[in-house]
């Protein structure tokens, strides 16, 4: 038997992996909040199917559960469908009433369910080392460990053999439907795998924050790749770090588990949003200064051009008086002049700036892209 | 914010310069230029058509005359103002009025909108307004459908709808763009009868137009535009086969036969 | 088992409360659906659990202004990130409410255990935050209620017509000159406040549900936004004092499910019954689905 922190971690570490994978998928449809929406709606599922097979440990249990959180997905798409209600609203309708429905049944105590409102909120983690495997005497490790890595098999496996289905429909639902994917298919294998997973991170997490393990490792990866493949990698690791590095800091600290996991993830996704190298906010910072540094310099070729060989050039193309007429901050000004003359766009003549021959050739790919008609009137 | 506070609807200083000024203005999006180096005026009271190619930035050309997207290079004018200022007199048709459409609204309700920047802040719109409102609906010929949801008009009904709030407007200078799109031949010689009246007015009509057939017809100035402003004048001396094709290119062939 | 408690000053005060906290929800949530930002409310009710907890550690008190103060300004900031994920990187708004929703509420819940080490923590009570409890509103707490839901009703009264265009088509509302984003952010800021509001009797949890139900039932019943928001704030009062009186009645149970669930049934009565837009009286056809013009 392993140490009880370290049965805790790879149970959460399971769980991270084996949310990570659908979640990837909800992102991409743009249904993260399909996913929110079925994890709270899975509670009734649980109330519900408690009452019938009257075992929370019953794999029974968790079927059900997951069935009613897939029922869920089909009844907002219904009653968007009638018109009544926009897609938002048609989510926020439904599942909270049928999370009503489970927390006014677990604290009634209906059908004698023992379940806390704590361990909805927040799982029952710690406890997953008490809640053991056996078979035939042997003592096969945690439940939880067996539950959520059963899960992530499936889920990779699923994913696997309908890898580019999925990956069609995910960015082209018209195009897969003309290949004879059927997305719909598709879509409600999702909605299963999603609805599965749940239901097992549930005991793990709890049932709001299912969606920080659904949500946080896909749209995170998606800040840092552009492909599919290893966004899902991607998903899966950063699903780990945030299960483990969650574990530890609440570990250190002594906070809530589940609480811990969704901050260490929030600090993931801040880190990706800021410091991503094609698409976080400091990079879009640089390359839009780039771009603006370009469009200076193009458009101070042609203003040279425009007015090259006329009365005005004296007058329009000296190095003291473009900043007026570019309406340029003089500062500015200088600084595109030094990168142009260094792209060998323009050369000083005293004076004067020149176009040179490559600098013309740069212009004339603007201008040609746009027509190069006269920009002045018949007077 | 300071020109909607200006609670009263004072109309813009009359002086003899043109109604819009533009100089040298580049508009891009991303790095593609939408508009480039363009010089452009628009003098008073005219009613004046845009034309050019799909994607040739007629509409991003009035958005940004209305101030909504900001140019990279150049400066423009309205009513010899920076266009945020000037707003108060302008109405504006957009080409596609991205509205929700089950908004618990009558076509009156919207109508009135247009009123509402006559008023100021807190104060409702009153019995004139809604007079003033009835009549921009008669005018393109709609009043018996005053008080419909907007969701059960057809799409062109829609679009006269939107046409009847600029009205209600009572601007000075009128931006509209394609408001004939989806629009059947009688009403289409109805809205054109009601901007022939607003310039009658002395108000500035501009009309992003698709139909090069009824330009000359319609319209007394035009504005060529591809990316680049071809060329802007009278229609007898500017909507020439020449300019056209500079605008079009070869497709335009088939107007000057 | 008697009705007793209805004559209790104790439960009438509660329910005054509930019944104003119902009332601001289904009149800012008119505005919530009507805008389609129905489930930025459920991500900014989340988003207060933090800022609720880090007022009660920074200051140790738990006077309800001030919780919901700190309630109020991180629901904010999780509004506002939002609004920044959206526009800044590929995140779309799904994703964005979904993490802002899980994060805050992550980090809410891992504050919340360092304040239950708190001695005072018990009395602060603030997992009644969680699910609601009405039951523990204080005198001073509907008071308090009661003026914030007076300023915004008030606020809500005198820009009516440019939260009604700004609604309707904020593009117009631009066009014409109107401050647009300042419009924004008032109403915003208004929707926090019903949020924080409502957080004592029904909870960061299902707080959104009082802001949706509301205001979908009343869209079935009516085509003006002016009875839209009347009915809507009737329509949450109801759902407030049902839910109060029937937790108290039944006895153990938090009150944010329970008025949620009375929101939810008004709500389901109004699609299937309301005239008109009912569904029952539609003839089922394939998809059953209702011509409302080109919206989609
Ligand atoms: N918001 C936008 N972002 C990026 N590109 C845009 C945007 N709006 C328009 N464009 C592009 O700019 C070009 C000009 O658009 P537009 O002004 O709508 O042209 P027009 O109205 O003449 O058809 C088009 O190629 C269009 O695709
Ligand atoms: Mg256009």
């Amino acid at each position: 038997m392993l140490a009880p922190q370290v049965e805790i971690m790879l149970v959460a570490a399971l769980a991270g992996a084996a949310c990570a994978l659908p979640g990837v998928f909800l992102f991409l449809r743009r249904m993260s909040l399909v996913g929110d929406a079925i994890s709270h709606a899975i509670l009734f599922g649980i109330v519900a199917a408690f009452l019938i097979v009257r075992d929370l440990r019953s794999p029974w249990l968790m079927i059900g559960a997951a069935g009613t959180g897939v029922l869920t997905a089909v009844a907002v798409d219904a009653l968007r469908r009638t018109g009544r209600v926009k897609e938002d609203a048609a989510l926020g309708l439904v599942f909270p009433a049928l999370f009503s429905l489970g927390v006014v049944g677990i604290a009634r105590g209906v059908g004698n369910i023992h379940l806390d409102l704590d361990a909805v909120l927040l799982g029952e983690l710690a406890f997953a080392p008490f809640d053991r495997l056996t078979w035939g005497g042997w003592d096969l490790g945690p439940r939880g460990a067996w539950v959520m890595g059963g899960l992530l098999l499936l889920n990779l496996v699923l994913i696997l053999a309908f890898y580019k289905e999925f990956m069609l429909s995910a960015f082209d639902p018209d195009l897969a439907t003309i290949f004879g994917f059927q997305p719909a298919v598709l879509h409600n294998v999702l909605m299963g795998m999603t609805a599965l997973t749940v239901v097992a991170a549930f005991d793990v997490v709890g049932v709001v924050l299912v969606v920080a393990m659904l949500v946080v490792p896909a749209a995170t990866a998606a800040l840092l790749t552009d492909r599919l493949a290893p966004m899902l990698g991607l998903s899966v690791l950063l699903g780990l770090l945030m299960a483990l590095g969650g574990y530890g800091l609440a570990y250190a600290l002594d906070l809530s588990i589940a609480g811990s996991m969704a901050t260490v993830g929030g600090i993931l996704f801040a880190l990706a949003f800021l410091g991503a190298p094609a698409h976080g906010l400091i990079a879009q910072a640089r390359q839009a200064a780039r771009q603006r540094e370009r469009l200076a310099q193009q458009m101070l070729v042609i203003h040279l051009l425009s007015h090259e060989g006329t009365e005005a050039e004296r007058e329009e193309n000296c190095i003291r008086t473009l900043p007026a007429h570019l309406r340029w901050d003089p500062a500015f000004a200088e600084r595109v002049i030094v990168r142009a003359e260094r792209a060998g766009w323009v050369v000083r003549e005293g004076d004067l700036l020149r176009v040179t021959e490559a600098g013309r050739q740069a212009a004339q790919e603007i201008l040609g892209a746009n027509g190069g008609a006269p920009s002045h009137p018949p007077s | 914010m300071a020109t909607f506070l200006s609670a009263r609807h004072e109309p813009p200083a009359p002086g003899d310069g043109p109604v819009i000024k533009v100089t040298d203005l580049t508009v891009m999006y991303g790095d593609r230029p939408v508009l480039w180096d363009v010089d452009w005026e628009v003098p008073a009271g005219v009613l004046m058509a845009v034309v050019g190619p799909n994607g040739a930035g007629k509409t991003t050309m009035l958005r940004t005359i209305l101030g909504l997207v900001r140019p990279v290079a150049g400066s423009i004018t309205v009513f010899g103002r920076p266009p945020a200022e000037a707003r108060r007199w302008i109405a504006y048709v957009p080409q596609r009025t991205a509205v929700d459409w089950d908004f618990p609204a009558t076509v009156l309700d919207v109508v009135l909108m247009g009123r509402y920047s006559h008023l100021g802040w807190v104060r409702r719109p009153g019995a004139q307004d809604r007079e003033r409102a009835l009549e921009a609906l008669a005018q393109v010929g709609m009043v018996h459908l005053a008080h419909r949801q907007i969701g059960q008009l057809s799409v062109g009904q829609q679009q006269r709808v939107f046409v009847a709030r600029a009205l209600a407007q009572d601007a000075w200078l009128y931006l509209m763009d394609e408001p004939f799109a989806g629009v059947d031949a009688t009403t289409e010689q109805a809205l054109i009868e009601v901007l022939r009246g607003l310039k009658a007015a002395g108000r500035t009509v501009i009309v992003v137009h698709h139909d090069l057939q009824t330009v000359p017809l319609y319209f007394d100035w035009v504005t060529l535009l591809n990316v680049r402003c071809v060329a802007w004048g009278p229609v007898t001396t500017v909507f020439t086969a020449d300019y056209l094709r500079q605008t079009y290119g070869e497709r335009a062939g088939i107007l000057s036969g | 088992m008697g009705f007793v408690f209805l004559m209790d000053p104790t439960f009438r005060l509660v329910a005054t409360g509930s019944a104003l906290i119902g009332a601001v929800g289904g009149v800012l949530g008119t505005f919530a659906l009507l805008r389609r930002q129905s489930l930025l409310g459920d991500a900014m009710s989340h988003a207060a659990l933090p800022g609720i907890v880090l007022a009660f550690l920074l200051t140790g008190s738990r006077d309800l202004p001030l919780l919901l103060v700190g309630a109020s300004l991180s629901a904010w900031l999780g509004a506002l990130l939002v609004v920044l994920i959206t526009h800044r990187s590929r995140i779309r708004p799904d994703a964005a409410l979904g993490l802002v929703l899980s994060v805050f509420f992550g980090i809410g819940m891992a504050l919340l255990t360092v304040a239950q080490r708190r001695p005072t923590a018990a009395q602060a009570g603030l997992e009644r935050f969680l699910f609601g409890q009405a039951a523990l509103m204080l005198p001073q707490d509907v008071e308090w209620i009661a003026r914030t839901a007076a300023l915004i009703f008030l606020l809500i009264f005198l820009f009516w017509k440019e939260f009604k265009v700004l609604a309707f088509d904020p593009a117009f509302a631009a066009a014409m000159g109107l401050p647009v984003m300042a419009l924004d952010i008032l109403l915003t800021t208004l929707t926090v406040l019903a949020i924080a509001l409502g957080l004592q009797a029904v909870g960061v949890v299902l707080t959104s549900a009082v802001l949706v139900a509301p205001a979908a039932a009343a869209r079935q019943w009516t085509n003006r936004l002016e009875r839209m928001v009347v009915l809507a704030g009737g329509f949450g009062a109801l759902a407030g004092v049902l839910g109060t009186l029937l937790s108290t009645w039944i006895g153990r149970l938090p009150t944010g499910p329970v008025i949620a669930l009375c929101a939810s049934g008004i709500a389901l009565f109004s699609l299937l019954f309301a005239p008109r837009r009912g569904l029952a009286w539609t003839v089922k056809s394939p998809g059953g689905k209702r011509r409302a013009g080109p919206s989609g």
